[in-house]
């Protein structure tokens, strides 16, 4: 440790410390199963909105975006954009009738939907692939992000934040992670706001000068003017458009709106907050080029760039709180990927498990356990495998769920004549496609070839082949379609003051399940 | 339906039948397929119409530039095109996208609930 990396520890430590107040603070008010999993589902839209913000802007918000628009120009600025316009692919087609359907999570709505506990298991294996695969590269950029700043060998990153989501999830659930999130939100956007308008304001002093080597080539759109450019641009324009909705962690936020309409509003607002946020990482990434800048990597750039820049005490504080806010980046969402993962565990796993041995242990005790499992496996994971990169990395998660849990909300949530068959069907062709697209990808050898295009951005043709399969299975198997499916659907599209006094409705909906 | 019983009206009714109508709506009744059928058509045009806008809007920027690759070099504002379109005028283009949306979808809502309510205020 020297004296140059002590702001950067002593942010990462206040982040982490104000992480655990905030967590044990919301202890004092989560006292049921059901504030753990979901808050209650009594979260209002604004509260929310920054809680879902603060979730979702991961290490490749923070990090990533600046770093790949500085290494590969414009074409990186699709990643931004479908995180943000996922939520309004989410918001018109999924946002509310999803909080209607009154599941807990995405298996919880297909066994509801379809009747079914096959495509129950399925669902809950998917919801734990995309959410181990996701919080894959948050660990590693952790681990990288604490070896630059301080020095630390490279698995102090994932084991701190793995302990510190264990201590926080274990603490309060869902109902202490809503402040903690929105807190972290908050804390991210000033973390970049401030030494973006810093840096800004010296280049401007520095009379504003150009980048030298701002080619025509690092402002196209799209990797390269070929064919195969653009079809990985619209291959990620599919996945992160298509994959959003289904991102365990961005589902299970959803359960904790009071209604169908606030969930909508929600979701509105969470645009806006995105939005906002997004403007600011590709500034650093000019900025970057214009100060020509040499990374360690392209990850690190936000890091380094306030030091390269401002000299002295004020780079090394800004160096100091552009930390603070990776780390809040690492922390929600881990955390955020760990309470979903963990439900579906506690729910298919931990809870039949404790059952068939007659344990006296309850729903709180089983989603601890779950969450001890949830976290040690990626934490182990992140130390074993090689990194491809966060935003890279955070894409092939999104790819999976696009090619898996899109089509499942989709067709379940509009389309009456879905069976279990079909949607078990399309589920295996999308975890085959894309599982095989991520394993190609993280065994690494580039060629650049058609092939190698396809299979490293697989989003552009595993998503319509997942619907083409689930939809032809569901026709051809049509008298499997569940006899309640008219009923629930009525419940999934009726606003709620239509459904909510009528108490022969509940009665079924409760039976039902 | 049978016959209505006659009864002498002295006033605007005071109790409505209400749940009846309801259950039927949840039950798999013809009148509840109508129902749900046109509120969801009415939700899912304008969820439709509003991806439509995104995809010409948003989607098509890849394939413009594709075809056009000189529009690179303009620069509004001093701001070279793609910076400016990708960077900064996106974000509001899908918030503005994402609240038209969200009034047509709670007026789709709100008639439902009013043609519920008007045949359940019918004898």
């Amino acid at each position: 440790m020297t004296l140059e990396s002590a702001p950067a520890i002593v942010a990462v430590t206040l982040v982490t410390l104000a992480t655990l107040t905030i967590g044990t603070w919301g202890l004092r008010f989560s006292r049921t199963t059901s504030d753990f999993y979901v808050a209650s589902r009594s979260v209002r839209p604004g509260l929310n909105a920054s809680a879902i913000g603060g979730e979702y802007l991961s290490a490749a918000s923070f990090l990533g975006v600046a770093g790949l628009v500085f290494t590969s120009g414009a074409e990186m600025l699709w990643y931004p954009i479908g995180w943000t316009a996922g939520y309004l692919v989410l918001l018109t087609l999924v946002a509310a009738p999803l909080r209607r359907s009154g599941a807990y999570t995405l298996p919880d709505f297909a066994e509801e939907r379809l009747a079914s506990t096959g495509v129950r298991r399925l669902c809950s294996l998917l919801v734990v692939s995309i959410g181990w695969l996701y919080l894959l590269p948050q660990l590693q950029g952790a681990g990288l992000t604490l070896e630059l700043v301080a020095g630390a060998p490279r698995w102090v990153g994932p084991v701190l934040v793995g302990m510190v989501v264990l201590v926080s999830v274990f603490s309060g659930g869902m109902r202490s992670i809503t402040f903690v999130q929105a807190f972290q939100y908050w804390l991210k956007l000033t973390a970049l706001l401030v030494p973006v308008g810093v840096l800004v304001a010296v280049w401007g002093a520095d009379g504003a000068p150009r980048a030298t080597d701002l080619s025509q080539a690092w402002s196209l759109p799209m990797g390269t003017d070929t064919s195969t450019g653009l079809y990985a641009t619209y291959s990620l324009i599919a996945a992160t458009f298509l994959g959003t909705m289904g991102l365990p962690h961005v589902g299970v936020r959803f359960y904790t709106n009071p209604d169908g309409r606030a969930a909508r509003r929600t979701t509105l607002v969470v645009l806006a907050l995105l939005g906002v946020f997004y403007l600011l990482p590709p500034i650093l990434g000019l900025l970057g080029r214009v100060y020509a800048a040499t990374p360690a990597s392209a990850d690190t750039l936000v890091l380094e760039l306030p030091r390269l820049m401002v000299p002295g005490w004020a780079g090394d504080a800004l160096t100091g709180l552009v930390c603070a806010g990776a780390f809040a980046a690492f922390l929600s969402t881990s955390s955020g990927l760990a309470i979903a993962v963990s439900g579906v565990l506690s729910q298919d796993v931990v809870v039949p498990l404790l059952r068939r041995r007659d344990s006296r242990f309850g729903g709180v005790a089983a989603f601890r356990i779950a969450s001890l499992v949830a976290v040690i496996v990626p934490v182990i994971g992140a130390l074993l495998t090689p990194s491809v990169g966060v935003a890279r990395g955070v894409a092939l998660a999104f790819a999976l769920a696009a090619a898996t849990f899109c089509p499942l909300l989709l067709l379940g949530i509009w389309w009456r004549r879905l069976t279990a068959y079909g949607a078990a069907t399309g589920l295996v062709t999308g975890l085959v496609t894309t599982g095989s697209a991520v394993v190609f990808t993280i065994s690494g050898s580039r060629t650049g070839t058609w092939a190698d295009v396809a299979l490293t951005q697989p989003a552009l043709w595993a998503v319509p082949l997942s619907f083409a399969v689930m939809i032809a299975v569901s026709l051809a198997t049509a008298t499997h379609v569940p006899a309640h499916t008219t009923r629930l659907l009525v419940r999934l599209h009726s606003p709620e003051p239509v459904t909510e006094p009528a108490v022969p409705s509940m009665k079924t909906a409760l039976q039902e399940r | 339906m049978t016959e209505p019983q006659r009864v002498r009206v002295t006033g605007p009714p005071r109790r409505r039948p209400a749940a009846v109508r309801r259950v039927d709506v949840d039950e798999d009744t013809r009148l509840g397929e109508v129902y749900l059928g046109s509120l969801m058509r009415a939700q899912l045009s304008i969820a439709l119409r509003t991806l439509a806008v995104l995809f010409l809007g948003v989607g098509s920027l890849p394939l413009l530039f594709w075809l056009a690759p000189g529009l690179v070099r303009t620069a509004p504002f001093g701001v070279p095109l793609p910076w400016l379109l990708l960077g900064v005028l996106v974000y509001p283009f899908l918030f503005l996208l994402g609240r038209w949306y969200l009034r047509g979808a709670e007026r789709n809502e709100a008639s439902y609930a009013d043609l519920l309510k008007s045949d359940d205020g019918a004898p």
